[in-house]
């Protein structure tokens, strides 16, 4: 009986990130147009999978996601327990083009979710033409603190049963249970304070509402799917980012949440593939 | 169904699950649940209802307390809830529902609070 083995290939990277040395996990498959898919905040590169199993789409990609680091198999760097994890626009944004600088990575789509949605934005501003096209998945310009994130470190709640319960609600009901759980899992597994550091950057340091006019589409194609049920990043904050990027293109998705490719892959890859399309198309 | 009706079939409906029953054993105490003007003392086991207590109450005392009007718990209790009806978190975003008091025990075990209060959208289906 031959074993039954997915054709993702897991590897980690060396990278020097604000002069400290990182290990990063990433995984790929497929080969063609570099698409390169970011984790939200909290989770890691698993939300993937069903993209990097998807023949129909590693047929023309090269789909790879990475771990950030402190999430997944990331770890955190050197001195971690003597700091609080804080991540930022500016951290966020020089990691994404490391690591595709050091793959050397050709005109790259960046795919990401909730802050992977956000940073694609900024990416598309700060280094549009260095990108094929983005798209952002629950994306938004800012989000304004609506929970009290403290709970989510602390010593009296365990951090990852909390960090599942506060994105419980984010995920469709017409999700399938097992999709659903697994989901959740992947918060339960999240390293002590790690969604919360996320959560700086999404709430606090990455409001970049001011800086979307930046964005031209001529160079960086942005297209914007967001879930019908998400309530953090609702369809409202994602037309509004869209309402300040001149020939942003914009479909809200029936049926899904905040994490549209790890908690109904089926649903998702009917938006997901007529997008992928285009892009092929003026590839 | 009104909330009273609602909340009369509670216990049933979570004690017959035990999974979730299970989820939430380590939380003892009552909380409160407020639909309007009515209220309600639920007290919990180890993860099972022990008991549901409706108003009014002269001096109730509960641990932590989630309030909203009547007709948003309708919403909540909906088989498929509308985008922003379906979680306790979405209508606190909008201001619709609050949680107040104690919030360690809500936190702790806020996925089997979520299920709980979610489960009268069994009953509405029948």
């Amino acid at each position: 009986m031959s074993a039954l083995l997915e054709a993702t290939i897991g590897r980690y990277l060396s990278l020097d990130l604000d002069g400290r040395k990182h290990r990063l996990y990433f995984e790929e498959a497929g080969q063609g147009i570099p698409l390169v898919c970011l984790h939200t905040a909290g989770s890691d590169t698993r939300q993937y999978r069903a993209l990097l199993n998807d023949p129909a789409v590693t047929s023309d990609f090269r789909v790879i996601a990475f771990d950030m680091p402190w999430h997944g198999k990331s770890s955190p760097p050197i001195g971690w327990h003597e700091e609080e994890y804080r991540l930022t626009t500016e951290t966020y944004t020089t990691m994404i083009m490391r690591f595709v600088e050091s793959l050397e990575l050709e005109q790259p789509v960046v795919m990401g979710c909730s802050i992977g949605g956000r940073v694609v934005l900024n990416l598309a501003r700060t280094h549009g033409s260095a990108l094929r096209a983005v798209i952002g998945l629950q994306s938004s310009g800012h989000v304004d603190p609506y929970y009290d994130t403290t709970w989510l470190h602390h010593s009296d709640v365990h951090g990852g049963e909390v960090s599942a319960g506060y994105v419980y609600g984010l995920i469709a009901p017409q999700s399938p249970d097992p999709d659903r759980w697994e989901t959740l899992w992947h918060y339960m597994q999240s390293g002590p304070g790690v969604f919360k550091g996320d959560l700086h950057f999404y709430m606090v340091d990455g409001d970049i509402r001011d800086q979307l006019r930046d964005i031209d589409t001529n160079d960086c194609p942005v297209f914007l799917l967001t879930g019908e049920y998400d309530y953090s990043c609702s369809p409202e904050h994602t037309r509004d980012a869209a309402s300040r990027i001149e020939g942003a293109q914009v479909t809200i998705m029936e049926q899904l949440g905040h994490f549209p490719m790890s908690e109904n892959p089926d649903q998702f890859r009917r938006y997901l593939l007529p997008v992928l399309d285009e892009i092929r198309q003026f590839s | 169904m009104n909330s009273s009706e609602v909340m009369t079939h509670l216990p049933d409906l979570v004690n017959q699950d035990t999974a979730l029953v299970r989820r939430g054993r380590w939380l003892s105490n009552v909380f409160l649940v407020e639909a309007g003007t009515t209220q309600f003392l639920v007290q919990v086991d180890k993860g099972r209802l022990l008991n549901v207590e409706h108003g009014p109450f002269v001096m109730p005392s509960w641990s932590f307390a989630i309030r909203a009007s009547e007709s948003v718990w309708q919403r909540f209790w909906q088989p498929l809830p509308a985008p922003g009806d379906n979680d306790i978190f979405a209508l606190r975003k909008t201001g619709e529902m609050s949680v107040e008091g104690n919030l360690q025990p809500f936190m702790a075990n806020l996925i089997y609070i979520k299920q709980v209060l979610a489960m009268p959208r069994a009953l509405m289906e029948r």
